[in-house]
């Protein structure tokens, strides 16, 4: 797939908003306990609309956690702010989500459609499809180029064909926050590649914030505008250049040369 | 009601249907396996098998406690008892500390133990033991009018919580970003499971319950590759088999219940059979 196609077809069907950058979300002292044992500890994050905003640490260091209480999966202390610069008034944040891994078995008789359908309609997904809501669902998956794969069962996809099917559910409506949790496993470096170009024409193309969980240090330095270092609590914040260059990174990463660390100017 | 048993004498042919208590069954299969063959495609789809099988011997217990109580219809503590043990069972499924499988099949093993010991007190069990296979043969017109009573609260259910219950089965956290209250609806789900399983219980079997669930959701799975015929197979499976279980147990002179999961179970190999044919 091009991702000039795809650029083309989404100024066609949606264009929002450009990002104004005079949306932030802010989060104050967010705090994750489980049982007697704190995952997430004393949390503040500023975030602007336009921005890609990409969590690193290492495995257990609560990037997940983070993701989930984003979202209100799991209960927190502190609070998640949402505000309009313009009228600095508090509204509600709606977020769009692409996960890291679906939980669908083989054999799971799920197919794109319905997911998407269930998404997006109040109609019964049992019940004999609407032409209208599939003509829907086809303009929504061709965001990402993803309207050949209607048909197919959800278990069937491979690991980019069913990012691009996740990206096209989490932009529509629109929401506040894009938030990625690690969605690059099993993927081949050119989807990853592709990956990346998405999130960043969306971000640059639509009135929305993006906080990307991501294991892939060397898109982080290419894509990012800031990185979040997490472990346990925020080690280390600030441009993709001040982050790579901390000792608090080395610390956690070890050495690691980058070909191209962005500073943070490249939106 | 004779309204009914008139059409059915005159529509089919067949020398069974003289009898009432054929006539009842009948209404009573037709009405209880779409049922099943519709929330089974969930309880499949969320790997919730376990649960429903829990729930179906928890039936036991609340029929015990309510000997203890000396209530006059053991049907009210029934109800009850299992709506607490599935809302308590969902409780520690979201714990997600131990392996959920483990953990219900203890409670579970507990409650199913408290309820035999209890109901086999001074020896009467044999009292009971109608429950385990159930009895379908033995169900009224009144008791046909509440399972469809049950049947259409369940088909209103399905229309405002269908879609969400699918999302929640492909990702909770996904679920939850599009503003979908998951632990609300996986409670509301497991209530429903509970009080359609309380309801039909009895015309069942505590052993066979789970089998009439899960079976015609399996089979369908095997042939169907999305939701609609998902749901449309596993109704027509479950219809199919129901009614041929029923006609067979009345030839043969045996259990209906456990007629109908044998001829399910060879409907499922039968699909296991086609499945690569049919899904490429």
């Amino acid at each position: 797939m091009s991702t000039h196609n795809s650029k083309k077809m989404m100024s066609i069907i949606k264009y929002k908003d450009k990002a104004c950058g005079l949306h932030c979300i802010k989060v104050n002292n967010l705090t994750v306990k489980l049982g007697t044992s704190t995952i997430l500890e004393d949390i503040n994050i500023h975030i602007h609309c336009g921005k890609m905003t990409a969590v690193i640490g290492q495995n257990g260091a609560g990037k997940s956690t983070f993701v989930k209480a984003l979202t209100g999966e799991i209960p927190h202390e502190g609070t998640i702010e949402f505000k309009d610069k313009r009228t600095n008034c508090d509204s509600k944040l709606s977020i769009g989500y692409v996960p890291q891994f679906l939980n669908v078995e083989k054999n799971t008789p799920v197919s794109v459609y319905d997911l998407a359908a269930a998404s997006i309609s109040r109609y019964p997904a049992f019940l004999p499809r609407k032409k209208a809501l599939r003509e829907e669902v086809k303009d929504m998956l061709s965001l990402f180029e993803a309207t050949d794969l209607i048909d197919k069962p959800l278990c069937d996809l491979s690991g980019g064909e069913l990012q691009r099917v996740m990206l096209s559910l989490s932009v529509n409506p629109v929401p506040n926050l894009l938030l990625l949790d690690e969605p690059i496993s099993g993927m081949d470096d050119n989807g990853t590649r592709l990956f990346y170009e998405n999130i960043n024409y969306l971000k640059n193309h639509y009135d929305l914030a993006v906080i990307l969980v991501s294991h892939d240090l060397e898109y982080v330095a290419k894509y990012a505008d800031s990185v979040i270092l997490l472990n346990k609590n925020v080690l280390k914040a600030g441009t993709p250049k001040e982050v790579f260059e901390s000792d608090e990174f080395k610390e956690v990463f070890g050495h690691i040369s980058f070909g191209e660390v962005s500073d943070g100017s490249n939106i | 009601m004779e309204v009914i048993y008139n059409i059915l004498e005159h529509i089919l042919p067949f020398s069974w249907i003289q009898y009432d208590f054929m006539k009842n069954a009948l209404l009573a299969v037709l009405i209880i396996t779409p049922l099943f063959g519709m929330i089974g495609t969930v309880i499949v789809n969320n790997n919730m098998a376990f649960f429903s099988d829990a729930l179906g011997h928890s039936a036991l217990t609340g029929i015990a406690i309510g000997v203890i109580l000396g209530l006059v219809s053991t049907d009210i503590s029934m109800m009850l008892y299992a709506v607490a043990f599935a809302l308590f069972l969902n409780y520690i499924k979201g714990k997600k500390t131990a392996s959920t499988d483990t953990v219900i099949s203890v409670f579970s093993s507990f409650s199913t133990a408290i309820g035999l010991v209890i109901l086999s007190m001074g020896g009467n069990f044999s009292k009971y033991s109608s429950l385990l296979v159930g009895d379908i043969l033995s169900i009224t017109f009144k008791e046909i009018l509440m399972l469809l009573g049950v049947f259409i609260f369940t088909v209103v259910f399905w229309v405002f919580f269908y879609n969400k219950m699918l999302v929640i089965s492909i990702n909770e956290t996904l679920a939850r970003s599009r503003n979908i209250r998951v632990k609300f609806v996986n409670n509301l789900f497991s209530v429903v499971i509970a009080l359609i399983v309380m309801m039909s219980i009895r015309w069942v079997g505590v052993l066979i319950i789970n089998a009439l669930l899960i079976l015609p959701a399996a089979a369908a799975r095997n042939l169907a590759t999305n939701m609609r015929e998902y749901t449309l197979f596993s109704c027509i499976i479950s219809i199919t088999c129901g009614l041929c279980g029923l006609v067979l147990s009345y030839h043969m002179n045996t259990a209906t219940g456990p007629s109908i999961v044998i001829v399910s179970a060879v409907v499922f190999f039968m699909t296991l059979i086609a499945k690569p044919t049919v899904k490429g």
